[in-house]
């Protein structure tokens, strides 16, 4: 019993963790409790679809998919275009998905392919794909858009005639799909309508797991081996997950973006990988174990910690700075010590399957002991 | 045809491309209007500036560590003995040794705890060096504000506040070797001696060390850790020796560099550092598990003459500053590459 | 039911299998006998299409499946035709249930509209459905195993009874193929298994067991088949068998010429020069579990033992490259284990079966390769500098060891700097050679020496062998999987089964002592049941 609380604490223990930090960082911000929720409340409708995004490969036993930038970037493209052709409100959004899909799906397909020439290191590769997409990105948003690609509005491009501002205002998106259905509850206004996109979300991938092709995914993801000899095609899986990640990042990239009324357009992607993965990480999954719970509970933690951690450190040392940096050490921080810790555990596992076979502790003297297990 | 076909997968692609990129824009330059002279001047600075950075993969990439995403390591190092330096108000060569010297000693420290992480976490190297470079950075910046720093050249002026982003070394140890011996040849075209001559020293330093009984056995334990332990060798003592090495030389590279930058870029300044030094060596005809002191000369000119090279002829020719975004694809792209390569040559 | 006629297969050259034909009737347990490199893993691999046959130019003669001939492509290709087959090693998802496990990739599924739209991989798993026929296959085996039990959960012998049930949920299972399915188990899930066995032809099911186990194969077989260097030598009813007739068929090759060895007179003898006790070695698919022996200053002392039985673990242990435990002492002095370092300090080296994995440097010259060991652990071929701070590798020092070594093994090669990755494998165990002669060791352990070498350069290898130990006075422990090489050079041989001591006999003891021996019965035939004995004084 006690050793199973133990477990169930380490399990557990960097939720923990967070939540101490949270619980001791909020009295010192000094915060209105009223304000955090708003804030939570808005946030979780903002990236919790981006985070969603990020279970499939990891289910694929493909790890963190760093390579979700791709999807973003689609993303982007899409609300580019919808800003625009003057496309607005709600379906304005959809068009920007419509249009984003075939963009995400291919760029996914591209991202699995390479994914597959580097198993075993799929993580670092993926990390390096998104720097290198970028380049792609840059050249085609900042250089054929306007010159090649056809852009009407003179208003998002630069005033040399050609190239996306660093800033597009996507006024006639904003909050299309927060606003299409705001419930106030005791003073807090719900985004429910992005809520509901959520819901169906965690609804689909709770269905996705009981497919064949779920099904398929967990087997290449515990053993590749065993799948490949039990007639599964391995590689083909191990793409399809990308592919459904890039194209989930593309959507919830869209949600961030509708939400926040302004797209970056150099920037927005680039930290959207980092913070997904962080958010996913502190809320207790694991670079082979994730679920829809540790996606809310991150989503929560990591925010409240990211809108608390600046005002706290100002009221604590009286460097607004401080806090800034603090959030970012603790996103760069988290990823580096799961990652340590999964591989350590990898290797912790493979010492204790073997530890039966050792005659170390009980030297045995006869053919009777020890066994023949 | 034969020999061709094998030259060129023995070389690599990218690599020939690149090469043939960089000549093409050193024979478009006077054609632009852009003054060869001085571009190959630029190039020998850059050369001069990152190649010892370049050279701190060397030992990792030799000891089987993979490639050296923890150099940010090193650079803090390098900037804490810079800083340190100029507040103890040294000024000339006393003040750059002290750098150094202060630099390679905080690295030899950082490097040691590095090391030991990365054993415990074999073939997972690059991903967690990555992000421990990336949150030491950040716990670096909360050192920058924090840390009692008084000299009034890096301290913010009346908020008091942490250090500056970019401190001047001009007052201290500017340009120091760069003028050392320097070759001043035509108005343009200026040879940054005494720089070129501490790259080809460290450079030395690295075949030297890899010359050696203990360097062998370094090398044997990257090219096969199996064999080296059935040797006797102690690979993870091999592991964390070359993180020190290479974590030493990432320091000294960020001195050099910022003595010919003339500024310490602090906070995020670290950042930018890792990825050119990558992919400069990668361009340099190394591997993910290979890697000579030839791949950093090579690659190191090959890359930063691109970098030289692309704003000022590529803006002529196109009107349009492509730069940038010419770096980011050459320098993932050779990473990538390289990443994707390896494993299918190991099957 | 199946036949084969005429069955056989050269990979480069090499003959493995010529003219074997037999048949199995329906219903009936075939147990299939054999030494490593008789023949049966190849066998195996054409009876199910693998992909290595047609790649290395397709086999002879003809497999009949109920009296028509079948080519199969692929292994999916004789599942389909009703033909099973459990392997050695488990291919399970560790993270399923029993259930998942036995229907991975056919599980029973429900379609719904995204069929239509995406294909079947959209239909959703029909839990209730699947855990029916998982039920039904386990029945069929009739065993104890809960079917929503994971698999990393599981007793090593249920792990195996859900690899036989995957191929009883395919309804066409007419023939079951299993390779060594009781050598990781305990004597009472052997007990279940072999029931399940008559339980399944009973039901019609045809299976063919191959084992090392000789008395399980007695005990349940209805026909057995022996297999020797690639030929079929007995096809017998089973009551007409002994264990001492099989064990003597399968080892074979009464001793022919005249052996090498010295005789009895001339072997060295004394107190223990290596003493080895208590020694357990955590090594992959050869774990030793507890072994003792001494061998004399000066002797050729052979270890051997079928494949996986832990004979190999034994010189890695000793050589502290595998997690070890227990006792060696070294001319009376402690070797302590687990530090490579020390063991080679103390005068031991190694030449390694793992050639290309351990023994040698792949990317690097053949003076590397030779030298590097003797560098690191005696200085060799390094320059001081300095006065001694600094210890410069003199390359020029090195070619010439590497050269001499060249000549005296006759190493064929373009130059001492070509890659050893280069060498064929004959050239590459002389490099390994002369890799472990370079450390000057007072004791030389040698494993395989002669796996994968073509027949002049094993003559070669084991005249090294012969010669260091002669000229030189090096002890040699050598590891064999072929007795015929063991019982050419050795003074005496130790037997290993199932990671203890089975035996050790001089060279020129009958050859059915050793098949005994290597089959787990220790020399008691006459007692069938009794476990493996420790090692006989």
């Amino acid at each position: 019993m006690k050793s199973k609380l133990r477990l169930l604490l380490i399990d557990n223990a960097v939720v923990l963790l967070f939540v101490a930090i949270i619980a001791v960082a909020i009295p010192i911000s000094a915060m209105p409790l009223k304000y955090l929720a708003q804030e939570i409340l808005t946030r979780l409708g903002r990236n919790a679809f981006l985070v969603l995004a990020l279970l499939l490969p990891v289910m694929a036993g493909m790890g963190l998919n760093f390579g979700m930038v791709l999807g973003a970037m689609a993303g982007q493209i899409g609300l580019i275009l919808v800003t625009d052709w003057n496309v607005v409100g709600i379906s304005g959004v959809m068009l920007a998905a419509i249009i984003s899909t075939p963009v995400a799906l291919g760029l996914g397909w591209v991202c699995g392919q390479v994914l597959n020439r580097a198993k075993g290191r799929e993580m670092v590769t993926g990390y390096i794909l998104g720097f290198f997409m970028n380049g792609i990105y840059q050249l085609l948003v900042l250089y054929a858009m306007g010159m090649l690609i056809p852009i009407a509005t003179p208003g998002i491009l630069l005033s040399r005639g050609y190239g996306i501002r660093n800033m597009v205002d996507l006024i006639g998106v904003r909050q299309s799909l927060d606003k299409l259905l705001v419930v106030t509850v005791a003073g807090l206004k719900l985004p429910v309508a992005t809520y509901l996109v959520i819901a169906a979300m965690c609804a689909f991938i709770v269905w996705f797991r009981g497919t064949k092709l779920g099904q398929d995914m967990r087997a290449v993801g515990q053993d590749r081996a065993v799948a490949t000899a039990s007639g599964i095609p391995v590689e083909r899986t191990r793409i399809m997950a990308i592919m459904i990640s890039t194209l989930l990042a593309c959507y919830g990239q869209i949600i961030f973006l509708q939400n926040l009324g302004t797209l970056n357009t150099y920037n927005s992607h680039e930290q959207t990988g980092m913070f997904s993965i962080a958010a996913l990480l502190i809320g207790g999954a694991s670079v082979s174990r994730a679920s829809i719970p540790n996606v809310i509970a991150g989503v929560v933690l990591f925010h409240l910690m990211f809108v608390v951690s600046p005002i706290a450190g100002k009221n604590l040392i009286g460097s607004a700075q401080l806090g800034e940096f603090f959030r970012q050490f603790i996103s760069y921080g988290i990823i580096a010590v799961s990652l340590v810790l999964f591989s350590w555990k990898r290797k912790a596992d493979v010492a204790a399957s073997r530890e039966a076979l050792r005659g170390g502790s009980a030297p045995a003297s006869g053919p009777s002991k020890g066994g023949r297990a | 045809m034969e020999r061709i076909r094998e030259f060129v997968s023995d070389f690599g692609l990218p690599r020939i491309i690149i090469a043939l990129f960089l000549v093409l824009l050193f024979v478009a330059a006077p054609f632009v209007g852009v003054s060869v002279a001085s571009s190959l001047s630029n190039t020998i600075a850059r050369f001069g500036m990152n190649g010892i950075m370049v050279l701190a993969m060397v030992p990792m990439i030799h000891s089987g560590c993979g490639l050296n995403f923890g150099l940010p390591l090193g650079v803090i190092a390098g900037l804490l003995g810079a800083t340190i330096s100029i507040e103890m108000g040294l000024v000339g060569a006393a003040g750059f040794a002290a750098a150094a010297a202060l630099a390679l000693a905080f690295a030899a420290l950082l490097g040691y705890g590095y090391g030991k992480l990365l054993n415990r976490v074999k073939g997972d190297e690059m991903m967690i060096a990555t992000y421990v470079g990336f949150s030491s950075i950040t716990l670096m910046s909360i050192g920058w504000i924090v840390l009692p720093y008084q000299s009034p050249t890096m301290v913010w002026g009346f908020e008091g506040e942490g250090l500056r982003t970019t401190i001047s070394v001009e007052a201290f140890w500017d340009k120091i070797l760069n003028d050392f011996l320097a070759v001043r040849i035509g108005e343009r075209f200026v040879f940054p001696t005494g720089m070129i001559l501490a790259f080809c020293g460290a450079a030395l330093a690295v075949w030297f060390f890899l010359h050696l009984k203990s360097g062998s056995a370094m090398t044997a334990a990257g090219s096969n850790p199996a064999y080296a332990r059935a040797s006797g060798i102690d690979v993870d003592r091999m592991r964390t020796g070359s993180v020190v090495f290479s974590t030493m030389l990432g320091a000294l590279g960020i001195v050099v560099y910022q003595q010919s930058f003339g500024f310490i870029q602090l906070y995020e300044g670290p950042f930018s550092m890792t990825f050119p030094s990558v992919a400069a060596i990668l361009i340099g005809g190394a591997s993910v598990t290979k890697a000579s002191i030839a791949n950093v000369f090579l690659g190191t000119f090959l890359f930063q003459g691109i970098l030289t090279m692309t704003p000022s002829v590529i803006n002529s020719v196109l009107k349009t500053d492509l730069s940038e975004v010419i770096r980011i694809i050459v320098s993932n792209g050779m990473i990538l590459y390289a990443l994707t390569r390896k494993t299918k040559v190991a099957k | 039911m199946l036949s084969l006629r005429g069955v056989g297969k050269q990979y480069n050259g090499t003959r493995v299998l010529e003219g074997v034909s037999f048949d199995v009737m329906p219903g009936q347990i075939v147990g299939l006998v054999g030494e490593n490199g008789a023949g049966k893993t190849t066998l195996m691999r054409i009876l199910f299409g693998m992909g290595v046959i047609a790649e290395t130019g397709g086999y002879e003669g003809s497999v009949l499946l109920d009296g028509r001939e079948v080519r199969f492509k692929s292994p999916f290709d004789a599942l389909a035709a009703g033909i099973g087959m459990v392997h050695q090693e488990f291919s399970l998802i560790p993270g399923f249930t029993a259930t998942e496990n036995i229907l991975l990739n056919r599980e029973s599924t429900r379609p719904n509209i995204l069929v239509d739209l995406f294909g079947d991989r959209m239909s959703v798993l029909d839990r209730a459905t699947m855990g029916l026929r998982s039920r039904k296959a386990i029945e069929r085996l009739g065993v104890p195993l809960d079917p929503d039990t994971q698999v990393r959960e599981m007793p090593v012998g249920h792990k195996q009874f859900t690899e036989i049930a995957r191929e009883l949920d395919r309804e066409q299972v007419r023939l079951l193929v299993l390779d060594e399915p009781s050598a990781v188990l305990a004597e009472s899930e052997a007990e279940t298994l072999l029931a399940a066995m008559r339980k399944l032809a009973e039901q019609g099911i045809a299976i063919v067991f191959i084992s090392h186990r000789l008395r399980e194969v007695l005990e349940v077989a209805d026909k057995v088949v022996v297999l020797r260097d690639g030929r079929l030598v007995k096809e017998a009813e089973n009551e007409s068998l002994s264990l001492r007739d099989l064990a003597s068929l399968m080892v074979g090759r009464s001793f022919e010429g005249s052996s090498e060895a010295r005789r009895p007179a001339e072997r060295p003898s004394g107190a223990g020069f290596l003493e080895v006790e208590g020694l357990w070695v955590d090594m992959p698919g050869e774990t030793v579990r507890d072994l003792s022996f001494s061998v004399a200053e000066g002797e050729i002392f052979g270890i051997g033992g079928l494949a996986g039985q832990g004979k190999l673990g034994v010189p890695n242990g000793v050589m502290g490259l595998f997690a070890a435990g227990g006792s060696v002492r070294l001319g009376g002095e402690a070797v302590p284990l687990n530090a490579p370092r020390r063991a080679l300090e103390a005068g031991m080296a190694f030449v390694s079966e793992d050639r290309r994995g351990v023994g040698l440097l792949l990317d690097e010259g053949i003076d590397w390769n030779v030298c590097f060991s003797a560098m690191q652990l005696r200085d060799l071929a390094v320059r001081p500098l300095l006065g001694g701070l600094f210890k410069w590798r003199s390359d020029s020092a090195m070619r010439a060891v590497a050269e001499e070594y060249v000549r005296a093994l006759d190493i064929k090669c373009t130059s001492v700097r070509q890659r050893a990755g280069n060498l064929s494998g004959g050239n590459q165990q002389k490099v390994c050679l002369a890799k472990a002669f370079a450390l000057e060791p007072r004791l030389l352990f040698v494993s395989e020496p002669t796996r994968g070498i073509d027949v002049g350069a094993k003559r070669l290898v084991l005249d090294e062998i012969r010669r260091v130990n002669r000229e030189r006075g090096t002890t040699i422990v050598m590891v064999s999987s072929e007795l015929e090489e063991l019982r050419l050079i050795c003074d005496r041989i130790a037997i290993v089964d199932e990671g203890r001591l089975a035996g050790i006999l001089a060279p020129e003891a009958p050859v059915e002592e050793f098949g005994l021996l290597m089959s787990g019965l220790g020399g008691r035939a006459a007692a069938p049941g009794a476990p493996a004995a420790p090692g006989r004084p």
